[in-house]
């Protein structure tokens, strides 16, 4: 048996967040009844002209820089022919070969090792419509909503060595989009779309071996089963001594298998040609400079700053940054006053705990930036303990109110008060002899019992810290 | 020969036009007339002429990101054979 080296390219569509389409002035908006976003030129009909949208070549110049992509200064557009019930025109406009971004890359990082993985090119092109089943008759029913939609194509080179090195790619990508804010980058709205080309080879050669293109995948997830699952049945068949046959599979989720997709053989003769409709693109200097200034701090940058600025470790930086919304976040939480690492450990145990228990996105709580750094203030002047906090924290997710007015209303201000910590502390002693005796012959032990005890007593109140040292001072008299 | 009369068939496959025997042949002979002719500008130096992709002498036209209503639907619907549910009824497409 020999061993194998896996090569993984990957394809994704990324739908555009324009308010219009890329060639008629329709609205691209998520959701909308069948057909109410349509007009003869996204339909197809004779005798109209497409005219480009200018923010979606902005939109597509962004995401292409923001992956170090070259920009193109000549670019234009092709027709891509083939005969479909969603692709109304029977083809469709995308770029051949003068695509607006190639070479560029994006860094990786899998199991602590950081590797490189270079983007071929990056092009636009039009959505194709829907494809609905008939719950009346085996055919088949289109929604044209989606036909016309901005999207940008971003293909890979084949520098992926794993489904956990393609995931993690994916991940990357996701991320870096969502910061530049071109496309929300839903997968489960369609809005982010991968398609894989797997194959094996010997360890050692240089040649690629027979690829197979996986469809249907529709979440990260499904990308790296779907993958394991591929490379699993290539090595099996080169193991046999077979060839692996060329092919489409698509990812049947429920069953976890690939099943091959009937194509025509020359379904991939496509013969574009240049789009007599449109004119060429050119993209100088000062344009390139416009869009550029507008690409926001991209992740990576973010996460060396905030180890380096908020002294983060890797893990609390990387969570943080793994959304821009959680870091966005988070910064304005620190801008706010807010110790930054308090308010990292705040966040990424607390808050995005909570919304992963609840399902919900940042967007959708009651708790903003400003309550969650006054939380913290209120922790750190001695107002309230970490103990008391968590409750705070849990009564603004609530009501999304004022920290300091939840503290005073549910009358949960520390007890700092000597005068009253020793009352309580000579009840609780007198209380417990045996812990005492406990603690003078060595078990350190005992101790952390009777503070708990006082603070049992006080309902959590009490200052931890105060009652450690007051219960000592009194033992040790 | 420029083009022969498989490619024909195939290209027809392709645009999904069904010819007889004598259009094929027909075909055959006028496209190869009119690569022939088009062969013709091979003649021509174009070493310092860059490849044209549109006959404008203008680039970037544009429109600016401004919805505008679109088509009524029953209208965009009325040249559909067959319809359901709102939407463009099509036969079962095969994968």
């Amino acid at each position: 048996m020999s061993q194998y080296e896996t090569v993984i390219g990957l394809e994704v569509h990324v739908e555009l967040f324009t308010k219009t389409k890329i060639f008629c002035g329709c609205s691209t908006e998520f959701g909308a009844p069948p057909n109410t976003h349509t007009c003869p030129v996204c339909l197809g009909h004779p005798g109209v002209l497409p005219v480009l949208n200018r923010q979606a070549v902005n939109y597509a110049m962004k995401a292409a820089m923001a992956l170090n992509c070259e920009i193109a200064e000549y670019s234009k557009f092709d027709r891509k022919n083939y005969f479909y019930p969603d692709l109304p025109k029977a083809y469709q406009i995308s770029q051949y070969d003068q695509p607006i971004g190639k070479n560029g890359w994006i860094e990786i990082e899998v199991d602590g090792e950081k590797k490189r993985i270079g983007i071929t090119r990056l092009h636009l092109e039009e959505d194709a419509g829907k494809l609905n089943h008939s719950e009346h008759g085996d055919g088949s029913l289109v929604d044209f909503n989606r036909v016309g939609v901005p999207l940008i194509e971003i293909v890979s080179e084949p520098d992926l060595r794993s489904p956990a090195e393609a995931r993690a790619y994916l991940e990357k990508l996701k991320m870096i989009i969502q910061y530049t804010g071109v496309s929300d980058v839903k997968m489960e709205e369609g809005s982010l779309r991968c398609d894989a080309n797997i194959s094996l080879r010997p360890v050692g050669q240089k040649e690629f071996g027979t690829k197979t293109e996986m469809k249907n995948l529709n979440s990260f997830r499904n990308v790296e089963k779907a993958l394991e699952y591929e490379q699993k049945r290539q090595k099996e068949i080169l193991d046999r001594g077979d060839v692996v046959v060329q092919q489409t599979l698509r990812w049947l989720e429920q069953e976890n298998r690939t099943k091959t997709m009937r194509s025509k053989e020359e379904a991939h003769d496509y013969r574009y040609f240049p789009e007599p409709d449109l004119v060429t693109l050119y993209i100088d200097e000062a344009w390139k400079e416009k869009v550029r200034a507008s690409i926001p701090e991209l992740p990576d940058a973010r996460m060396a700053r905030y180890q380096k600025e908020f002294g983060l470790n890797h893990y609390d930086a990387s969570i943080l940054i793994s959304s821009k919304a959680v870091a966005d976040f988070y910064e304005e939480t620190v801008m706010k006053k807010a110790d930054p690492k308090l308010a990292a450990n705040w966040i990424v145990t607390e808050l995005l705990g909570y919304l992963n228990q609840e399902d919900k996105e940042l967007n959708e709580i009651k708790m903003e930036p400003a309550h969650l750094a006054e939380m913290i203030r209120l922790i750190q002047n001695g107002t309230i303990s970490s103990k008391i906090a968590k409750k705070v924290f849990k009564e603004i997710l609530n009501t999304g109110k004022n920290p300091q007015k939840i503290v005073e209303e549910k009358g949960w201000v520390q007890i700092s008060d000597e005068g009253q910590l020793k009352e309580e502390i000579a009840k609780v002693l007198a209380a417990n002899r045996q812990s005492v005796e406990d603690f003078k012959n060595g078990k350190d032990r005992a101790l952390g019992f009777l503070v708990g005890q006082v603070m049992k007593a006080t309902r959590g109140k009490a200052n931890p810290k105060l009652v450690n040292q007051l219960i000592l001072e009194q033992i040790n008299q | 020969m420029a083009i022969s009369k498989a490619e024909v068939y195939k290209v027809a496959a392709l645009a999904r036009l069904k010819l007889s025997e004598q259009e094929a042949d027909q075909f055959t002979s006028q496209l190869n007339d009119i690569l022939e002719f088009a062969n013709k500008l091979n003649e021509l130096d174009t070493e310092n002429v860059q490849p044209t992709s549109h006959v404008l002498p203008i680039h970037n036209v544009f429109r600016e990101d401004e919805v505008r209503s679109s088509t009524d639907r029953d209208k965009a619907l009325k040249n559909a054979p067959e319809q359901q549910d709102h939407m463009f009824y099509v036969p079962a497409v095969f994968e």
